[in-house]
């Protein structure tokens, strides 16, 4: 019987310095899994490798086999210990990291405490931000490189794509990437909740700061294309302004960090059709331009409001109470909170925003109980099949299918040929010696596959050839 | 069976009908489901279906178009809400407005049904079924109606629109803030709504001087209804003008389309009830 152990770290229980010391990029993942598969000269411990290796984690998936079952069943426990060791200090040479150094922060999850943390990570329910929908590209990635390493056997192969679907069941059932948890997405929720289709309209960003730039990044993402950049230092607005011209939707991903929730897809999808155009103005003709432009978004430095409530009445006539939406993510605030009373114009400061995060996060922390759940469910039934997949289990199923088609169909001709009771005797220890004779041979082949072969190979191909993997229900 | 026996039992069919699409989108309120939205408005499609063949055969037995008592009025003005509830929302994809609409349209239907059983009054045409009376007649009846309805959708927006409107001004994010949609959408729901209604009504009111001129012999008789029509229709051209010039939008407008309606009701059946006039035996 395969043995799954999960070995890693993650946000929670290592810096990021160490974090990144032991990250493995896209080719180091593909050529570690090669080696850690060979093995060293004694012998071939791991059957089955993955290693996943993002931002916030590291972790190494992987089965160890018995190489024979009679003669290790006592040593479960040390086998799966051997491997893990051996995995450790793989990971501690290939990376050039003192163990010592790491060794404190490592989990290491075994058979369903293993399958658990790997579905629970697929699902996003072990992420930074709970629910964030990236992971799971990343997860996919991730078994990619494995597949294309030849890493991957019977067991990881099952095991990765029933991740992928509870990660997408758990997606679906719950709501746990509903609501927004960052500032600016919270922001572009509600500037949906306002205007109807995002794409003809238009966005002022007064200043500059991570968190504006990153949101009028998210507007764009929602196929917004006029921007006006207004900044004290005209040069600044122009450079801004140029930085959002040449926007392209598809690289402006950004690395490790905790602002990093963009959707990416979304903006593939509605990124290749847009062409923004990004005005820079003078600080001063601010006012003006509010004529034009449906939503703002400021971040100044200003200890003083940039925009009052008498300039916006005054504006308001002017575009016929089309609806503004404004958003301060200034600290000191940069518009005047009483602009919020006048109708038709929409004011959210930071707080705002922030209290719709934390909400937000608590929805989703709630809803991740119900993942959990789901979770819980698929662990159970992998471990059915896995337990299955052992010699003993396959045998008795395959023999009782076998013995019961047998019987049956022995029973039905029976009945119709109205033989006494000596004959039909016979005939049943004939087609029952028959039964016996025909699984002699693959019974014997399953007991003993021969020796470096994978048996989770065999068994589970023998499982598929007599079908015998869905006769206790959906698993 | 006779034919008014078919229709009484197609409406109660079709307010069965609608009652199940009403428990859809109620469903599809709290689940959150698109599938429930689509199945409400497949059901109040097949319950208009019902529904308009029961006034067919009203429409047979009476040789007129049947609004001639409070049933038929009623069953009139919920045909009406349902038809133009579909046409808006194949047209301008208007969904939501099917959580205000199914319960108007069962409410009325229900009404309908418990309404007193008086006897239609004759109505009163000259020179036969399709004499020129006649078609204003028919004409009238079925502009005011549809014309009443979508300003019933528009009053629905409205107040949607103003929930929504709420939950965004106090920064309190409720049950109804997730499920409704943009206040764009729902603004321009209702304006679309007031448009067409205002363009119906108005002309549905034209029909009815024409037809008073060529019944009575006069356009304008000061009767109670008269009056109370020309205040509705006031209201609403007060809307669209404010509108169009200078930016009654959003809040404003969305109260005005409850007020509107408010005053709309009244017009269609205080005024029968509480003052009378030449309207009121259709009512009774």
């Amino acid at each position: 019987m395969s043995d799954i152990t999960l070995v890693g770290l993650n946000h929670k229980t290592a810096a990021v310095e160490l974090r990144e010391a032991l990250a493995f990029t896209a080719e180091e993942s593909s050529d570690a899994l090669k080696s850690l598969i060979k093995g060293e000269q004694n012998s071939k411990i791991i059957t089955e490798a993955m290693l996943f290796s993002t931002c916030n984690r590291m972790e190494i998936l992987f089965t160890s086999a018995k190489q024979n079952s009679e003669k290790l069943s006592s040593g479960d426990k040390e086998l799966s210990e051997n491997s893990t060791q051996y995995v450790i200090n793989f990971l501690s040479k290939y990376k050039n990291v003192p163990v010592s150094r790491f060794h404190d922060s490592l989990y290491i999850y075994r058979g369903g405490d293993a399958i658990r943390h790997l579905f629970r990570v697929a699902s996003s329910l072990d992420s930074m931000i709970i629910g964030e929908p990236q992971i799971l590209g990343q997860v996919k990635a991730a078994y990619r490189f494995a597949v294309s390493s030849n890493s991957s056997g019977v067991v990881i192969n099952r095991l990765m794509h029933k991740a992928f679907s509870i990660a997408k069941r758990v997606r679906r059932e719950t709501g746990i990437g509903d609501n927004a948890v960052s500032i600016s997405y919270a922001a572009i929720e509600l500037a949906n909740k306002i205007f109807s289709d995002l794409s003809d309209r238009s966005v002022m960003l007064l200043g500059a700061g991570e968190m504006a730039e990153l949101a009028v990044e998210h507007l764009i993402s929602h196929g917004v294309k006029k921007i006006v950049v207004a900044n004290r230092t005209f040069e600044n607005a122009v450079n801004l302004a140029q930085r959002f011209n040449g926007i392209n939707s598809s690289n402006s991903s950004r690395r490790c960090g905790a602002q990093n929730f963009l959707n990416i897809e979304d903006r593939v999808k509605s990124g290749k059709k847009d062409i923004v155009s990004a005005e820079p103005v003078r600080f001063e003709e601010r006012e003006d331009k509010l004529k034009d432009v449906d939503i703002i978004i400021s971040s100044t430095g200003a200890t003083d409001y940039v925009l009052r409530a008498s300039h916006v009445k005054k504006i308001m006539s002017l575009r016929k109470s089309k609806p503004l939406f404004f958003i301060d993510i200034a600290v000191p605030r940069d518009i005047d909170p009483e602009i919020h009373k006048i109708d038709n114009a929409y004011l959210y400061d930071i707080d705002d925003l922030q209290n719709i995060v934390d909400d937000n996060m608590d929805e989703r922390k709630k809803e991740a109980i119900k993942g959990e759940r789901l979770v819980d469910e698929a662990v159970i039934k992998f471990q059915r099949w896995l337990g299955n997949l052992d010699v003993v289990p396959t045998i008795v199923a395959i023999k009782e299918k076998i013995e019961k088609i047998t019987a049956s169909e022995t029973e039905k001709t029976l009945s119709s040929l109205h033989l006494g009771e000596h004959e039909q005797e016979a005939i049943k220890r004939m087609t029952r010696a028959i039964t016996s004779k025909i699984m002699h041979d693959p019974i014997r082949f399953l007991k003993n596959t021969g020796s470096h072969r994978d048996d989770a190979f065999y068994l589970n191909a023998a499982r598929e050839i007599f079908n015998i993997n869905n006769i206790n229900g959906d698993y | 069976m006779t034919l008014e026996n078919i229709a009484q039992t197609l409406f109660i069919v079709a307010t069965a009908v609608y009652a199940a699409s009403m428990a859809s989108y109620l469903f599809y309120l709290f689940k959150q489901q698109e599938d429930f939205q689509n199945y409400g408005f497949f059901l109040t499609a097949i319950g208009a279906g019902f529904h308009f063949i029961g006034v067919c055969l009203t429409t047979i037995v009476m040789g007129t178009l049947p609004a001639y008592n409070l049933q038929q009025t009623l069953y009139i003005a919920a045909l009406a809400l349902a038809a133009t509830f579909i046409v808006l929302n194949q047209k301008f994809n208007l969904k939501v407005l099917g959580l205000f609409a199914s319960p108007i349209i069962v409410i009325t239907m229900i009404a309908a049904i418990m309404a007193p059983d008086t006897p239609p009054v004759k109505a009163s045409y000259l020179n036969g079924l399709f004499s020129i009376s006649h078609i204003w007649l028919i004409s009238h009846i079925v502009l005011i109606f549809t014309g009443e309805a979508a300003l019933a959708l528009a009053c629905g927006a409205g107040i949607l629109y103003l929930i929504q409107e709420r939950a965004i001004k106090e920064k309190k994010r409720g049950f109804f803030y997730k499920r409704l949609p943009s206040l764009a959408l729902l603004d321009n729901t209702s304006y679309t709504s007031v448009i067409t209604g205002f363009t119906m009504l108005t002309a549905g009111l034209i029909m009815g001087l024409v037809y008073a001129k060529i019944v009575w012999g006069r356009f304008w008789g000061w009767d109670p209804k008269e009056i109370w029509s020309a205040v509705t229709w006031l209201i609403y051209a007060a809307l669209l003008h404010g509108r169009l010039t200078s930016g009654w939008r959003g809040r404003k407008s969305a109260i005005m389309t409850i007020i509107g309606f408010a005053v709309l009701v009244f017009t269609l059946f205080g005024v029968n009830i509480l003052i009378g006039g030449h309207h009121q035996p259709f009512t009774k």
